[in-house]
């Protein structure tokens, strides 16, 4: 079945014209028409407009298009509900943006389709991408494709479970506090952050403009290098895009990690780590050193202050960002008599809870009287954060840690409790805070019931070629990304 | 659990979000509980360390100073949920 091959397989079959680009895209169309009213991955999708891209491809293909000049020629990729692609609506799973249609491309967008790929979907995540369930969408919530029962992880939970159920190839999400990695560990799949500065967020809706970046979701390591090359790079329209040039990401692929230095941080071995995965971490560092890494214990200090910091960072930048959608330019609007009540009753009837509670608490750390002993000693503790980390990579090349501390919880289990739902985001926190690189990829399964573990490894600013070098040499030695849930694998 | 100063309809108010009475007395309960989690930041003596805005610095980023094109007048305008002539419509500022 095509929507269950990787990039690289789809293009060579492409490449060697055995199947057309119709029908990849079609066997995507059809494995989401067959289970998405189940796992809910998708809010909206044009199958008509992807189609014709499709067929556009085969016509471009006919005429001596291939991979090596576009890499993504013919490869169906879903978006999450966060990112603009012209003419197609745009709700980051919020009431409050009504009927909005996306006037342009995001730049991310933009390089997709220079590359050849087939743009197709909206993506269901945690509204405004505040959450780590998919719970907070006001579309409902995405199912986990190994458990119908439980969450797949959040705020990109569409991303993570379309791609695991092979609903697409691949797909793009953001991450601000471990929003694009750790669904891809509940989901079995591999969910890459790229360096602050990579990728261009013109297009992004943004949430902490200090800490998201837009990256991939793919069926393996090889994917997500090809992904990351074709979406990096310096952009005029954002000016925190930084000017480093774009590596050819898929040579660092050599197998070879004789010789690196991955660091294991002893705070990262906490209580709340569950045994499992727990034990799964270890066996990857033994499967790492094996393949010739040197393992060394290191020290992250502040590990332990990082939920604190991102939950006053994240949300005071919120707060500002939000502030756009007051029913004046677009979305939607509860009119009123003066603007200031129209504000107040449109921003009360759109947002969400979570979107309300933060946007409240982001308001309080910046209020007048606040500021310093809040936002200003957050922005502290984050230089002591980022500190540590380049401490630790004088040491080492590679960080290695569990990506969560437990695998996929059930819905509903930890929605009422906002703290409880924050402390699970607690290894993936401190990469956005030090505005490193990071990836996550399966490392193997729970028992009972069988949900997917995730190796998160953490890299030097724009260190993705090592770290995409671990993650590879680590994955084609242990054989975990072949793994499909069955609920999405039946019926083949 | 440290006390709370923190007043949701106050705070709700200069955040431009309406809430219910049933959602004031919900958040102001939940926002307590997380700031009683954030205080752990007191423990640090942070009195020589300089803040974080952004993790990689850049400063002054410019472009050329010319004319280039932007978002046509009719697509800006094509999600308000009010327009006319060109314009967003709002309600009454000014008597």
């Amino acid at each position: 079945m095509l929507n269950q091959l990787t990039i690289a397989e789809l293009t060579a079959q492409l490449s060697r014209k055995e199947v057309s680009a119709r029908e990849a895209t079609q066997a995507c169309l059809d494995q989401i028409g067959r289970i998405d009213s189940q796992l809910h991955a998708f809010l909206s999708l044009d199958a008509h407009d992807a189609l014709a891209q499709a067929d556009a491809v085969d016509r471009a293909i006919a005429g001596g298009a291939n991979a090596t000049a576009q890499p993504l020629l013919g490869v169906p990729i879903g978006i999450k509900d966060v990112l603009a692609v012209k003419g197609a609506p745009l709700n980051c799973s919020s009431k409050i943006l009504g009927k909005y249609v996306s006037p342009y491309d995001a730049t991310v967008i933009e390089k997709l389709r220079a590359a050849g790929a087939v743009v197709f979907g909206r993506l269901n995540m945690d509204e405004f991408a505040m959450g780590s369930s998919t719970e907070n969408s006001a579309f409902g919530t995405t199912r986990n494709p190994w458990d119908l029962s439980r969450i797949p992880g959040g705020s990109s939970g569409g991303s993570a479970a379309a791609v695991a159920a092979d609903e697409c190839v691949a797909t793009l999400g953001s991450d601000t506090g471990g929003s694009i990695r750790q669904p891809a560990a509940l989901c079995g799949c591999v969910g890459l952050k790229p360096t602050y500065g990579r990728v261009s967020r013109y297009g992004l809706v943004a949430f902490a403009s200090s800490l998201d970046q837009i990256g991939p979701f793919t069926k393996d390591v090889r994917d997500s290098a090809t992904l990351l090359e074709v979406i990096s790079g310096i952009d005029h329209r954002d000016s925190t895009s930084l000017p480093q040039p774009v590596p050819h990401y898929r040579n660092a692929l050599t197998g070879d990690i004789k010789g690196l230095r991955i660091g294991l941080p002893k705070e990262y071995m906490i209580g709340g780590l569950d045994p499992e995965v727990n034990s799964a971490v270890q066996a990857a560092v033994k499967q790492l050193q094996s393949l010739g890494a040197e393992i060394v214990e290191i020290s992250l200090p502040h590990t332990d202050y990082a939920v604190a910091t991102y939950y006053i960072v994240a949300t005071a930048e919120a707060s500002a960002n939000l502030a756009r959608f007051d029913g004046i330019r677009y979305g939607q609007r509860v009119d009123a008599d003066d603007p200031l009540a129209l504000y107040s009753k449109t921003r009360g009837a759109g947002f969400g809870d979570e979107v309300k509670r933060r946007i409240i608490l982001g308001t309080y750390v910046l209020s007048s009287g606040y500021y310093d002993a809040y936002y200003l000693r957050a922005q502290k503790v984050r230089t002591l954060i980022r500190q540590d980390f380049l401490k630790a990579f004088e040491k080492v090349d590679v960080i290695v840690t569990p990506t969560t501390p437990t695998a996929a919880f059930k819905i509903g289990e930890k929605s009422d409790d906002p703290l409880q739902m924050y402390l699970s985001d607690i290894f993936t926190i401190s990469c956005n805070l030090a505005g490193i690189s990071g990836i996550s990829l399966p490392c193997g399964f729970t028992s009972n019931p069988r949900l997917p573990i995730g190796l998160q490894l953490l890299g030097q600013p724009f260190g993705e070629e090592t770290l995409l070098r671990v993650a590879q040499a680590y994955e084609q030695s242990t054989g975990w990304h072949k793994e499909r849930p069955p609920f999405s694998a039946a019926g083949k | 659990m440290a006390d709370t100063e923190l007043d949701v309809k106050y705070v709700a108010h200069l955040a431009r979000i309406a809430l219910s009475p049933a959602e004031e007395a919900k958040l102001g309960a939940q926002l307590g509980n997380i700031l009683g989690y954030i205080e752990k930041l007191r423990e640090l003596d942070v009195s020589q360390v300089e803040p974080t805005a952004h993790a990689i610095p850049l400063i002054n980023v410019m472009r050329p100073d010319e004319i280039r094109p932007s978002l046509p007048v009719e697509d800006a305008l094509r999600n308000a949920p009010a327009q006319a002539n060109g314009l967003f419509l709002v309600p009454k500022i000014v008597e």
